[in-house]
């Protein structure tokens, strides 16, 4: 007899929304020891244990099948675990956590307004400068996936685990691939989105591990959890 | 003294090795680990998808060989004989599509032959030794022809830029086919875009430019009133006629026995003739090895998606349950011995067997 394991952000503004939005649908979550432990319970539902997670281990936790449900980010799951539907459902997105996987250039590219520019920039480039033009991101999969998709060629991915929007301005990158909300802080570092450059719209969701041990308590916390909140979530039991 | 017995794989591969060997192959080794920059500058970014990437902190990135090819030109380019035969066998890794059940690991022997002077029969002796070493079993040889696109290409009314851009996207049929849209049936320029080709006629790009933003980045604003330039006179070039079109797409589609190949293309594109030309000679060399050019069949757009280097002569031999892997495949890529070769290229033509396909085709477990 095993309890479910939810695996929630471990800090932060994504866990405060996280906690509101459990506690709008009647299953109340506190933290529990001193603020900075990473402790916590669970109550209006039995058997749920708290599992304070980083987000971007959430992912990996829920592929395996070591928690039950888990909050994070869409474009975590879909970047790091690329054959997440086989292994993940997507249960319910939050409404919160809205992030765009997106592709910008410098806004001086006037002769940039698509993928297909951007091609044919790619293939200019190389052969004037003789390396490949460099996207930095730190969603490789993501990136090069959707840039497969649509017959880009003539491009190099290069690893940029943050201030990514500064990367062609410190020569280098030429182009970058990243998260945005506002689109402010690209339009400080002087990039502008490419209009069909959008890989990836991404919002906080509560997400269900298929392979968990989901007999037992899991599965009578789990309906426990369905009739509050109102959400079908049988299909995880299922198989 | 203990005498292991060979596995029924092992025994398979010294078979198909001794047959290479016969032919007039010398057997080579190549490691197991490349470097991933010259597979990257061959093949683009999408090998990380389909090859395994690790990381040595002296020697770099490094790829586990996703083929044979590379190691084996680079090999010959270093101070092979001019005329030379190589064969190998050993495992090959390449990630394969999620949900699927392809190995990523997985044997591949093959059989190169290097320089000569006589490509069709090279071709058609690559093919036999193969489909040689596959007797015995059911297998459904299929031969195609990259350069027929090339020469489509060459054959089209219209400027050399044009003609490189499709070049560019043989190996991507969908960008290719919408290139051949925009040449041939061309939308209308957005507003921004109005903006952009009216400036590159009056020289005003650079205030274009300076009214955008700040210049960032290696990619300078000559580059960018290059490339409004060229976009201007590409507005102003004349549209790839219907008829081009046509003539491409009924390249593509020819189907039919490789008897008949360099008459069927004669038919439907008679600016081809030197193309078609070649296929009759490979037919005839095919031929002279003793293959039945009757029944082959030929598919002009074969391998053009899967055979990612080949640049001409292609091959393969499917077994007759369709979602078993090709049991053998091959080609010529004289291309890419230019790339590797400082730009001097040779005649390469070879093709690789899958042991473990055809034994499991024998055993009749596949």
């Amino acid at each position: 007899m095993s309890a479910l394991k939810l695996g929630l952000p471990s800090k932060g503004r994504l866990q405060d929304l996280t906690i509101d939005w459990f506690a709008g649908r009647g299953i109340s979550v506190t933290r529990t020891g001193s603020g900075r432990e990473y402790a916590g319970q669970v109550s209006g539902v039995d058997n749920v244990e708290l599992v304070l997670l980083s987000a971007g281990e959430i992912p990996r936790e829920l592929a395996a099948g070591r928690i039950h449900l888990g909050v994070t980010g869409q474009d975590l799951v879909h970047e790091k675990i690329p054959d997440w539907p086989s292994r993940i459902v997507e249960i319910l997105p939050m409404g919160f956590g809205f992030a765009d996987l997106i592709l910008a250039v410098p806004s001086v590219w006037v002769d940039v307004e698509s993928l297909d520019d951007f091609d044919a920039v790619c293939a200019a480039f190389r052969a004037k400068y003789g390396f490949r033009l460099r996207i930095a991101t730190k969603y490789h999969n993501l990136t090069r996936e959707f840039l497969r998709a649509h017959d880009v060629a003539d491009y190099q991915l290069v690893d940029s685990q943050g201030a990514t929007e500064g990367t062609v301005k410190n020569l280098t990158a030429e182009a970058i691939a990243d998260i945005t909300s506002s689109g402010a802080t690209l339009e400080a570092n002087h990039l502008k989105i490419l209009p069909d450059g959008l890989i990836l719209k991404s919002q906080a969701t509560l997400f269900g591990a298929k392979t968990a041990d989901w007999s037992g308590a899991a599965a009578s916390a789990l309906r426990q959890m369905q009739e509050r909140m109102g959400t079908d979530m049988s299909g995880l039991l299922d198989g | 003294m203990l005498a292991a017995a060979k596995s029924p794989l092992q025994a398979e591969t010294d078979r198909i090795l001794a047959r290479f060997v016969e032919a007039g192959a010398a057997l080579v080794e190549t490691e197991a680990l490349q470097p991933a920059e010259t597979l990257l500058d061959l093949y683009g970014e999408d090998i990380r998808a389909r090859a395994y990437v690790t990381n040595d902190p002296l020697r770099g990135e490094l790829m586990l060989r996703p083929d044979f090819t590379v190691p084996v030109v680079q090999m010959h380019m270093r101070g092979g004989a001019d005329v030379a035969r190589y064969t190998y066998s050993g495992p090959v890794w390449r990630k394969q599509e999620a949900g699927g059940d392809r190995k990523s690991e997985y044997l591949q022997t093959g059989y190169e032959v290097f320089g000569g002077s006589d490509p069709a029969k090279a071709d058609a002796e690559v093919f036999s030794v193969l489909s040689g070493a596959l007797q015995g079993v059911s297998v459904q040889p299929v031969i195609g022809d990259i350069s027929l696109i090339f020469a489509a290409i060459d054959a089209l009314d219209t400027n050399a830029r044009r003609k490189a851009a499709l070049r560019r996207h043989v190996w991507r049929p969908a960008r290719f086919r919408r290139l051949l849209e925009r040449y041939s049936s061309p939308q209308a320029a957005s507003g921004e875009r109005k903006n952009l080709l009216l400036a590159a006629k009056s020289g005003n790009v650079e205030k274009l430019v300076n009214k955008a933003g700040k210049t960032i980045g290696i990619r300078s604003v000559d580059d960018i009133i290059e490339r409004a330039d060229v976009l201007l006179s590409e507005a102003e070039t004349a549209v790839i006629s219907d008829n081009d079109v046509k003539m491409i797409s009924r390249i593509l589609d020819l189907e039919c026995t490789m008897e008949t190949a360099a008459e069927k293309l004669r038919e439907v594109a008679p600016a081809l003739d030197s193309t078609a030309e070649r296929l009759a000679v490979r037919a005839d060399a095919l031929a002279a090895q003793g293959v039945d050019i009757s029944e082959l069949r030929f598919v002009a757009a074969y391998g053009r998606t899967t055979l990612e280097y080949y640049d001409g002569f292609v091959f393969g031999f499917h077994a007759d349950d369709p979602r078993l892997p090709q049991v053998a495949q091959g080609g010529r890529y004289d291309a890419m011995t230019r790339v590797l070769g400082d730009g001097k290229p040779v005649s390469a033509v070879g093709g690789i067997i899958r042991p473990e396909t055809l034994l499991a085709l024998k055993e009749g477990t596949a």
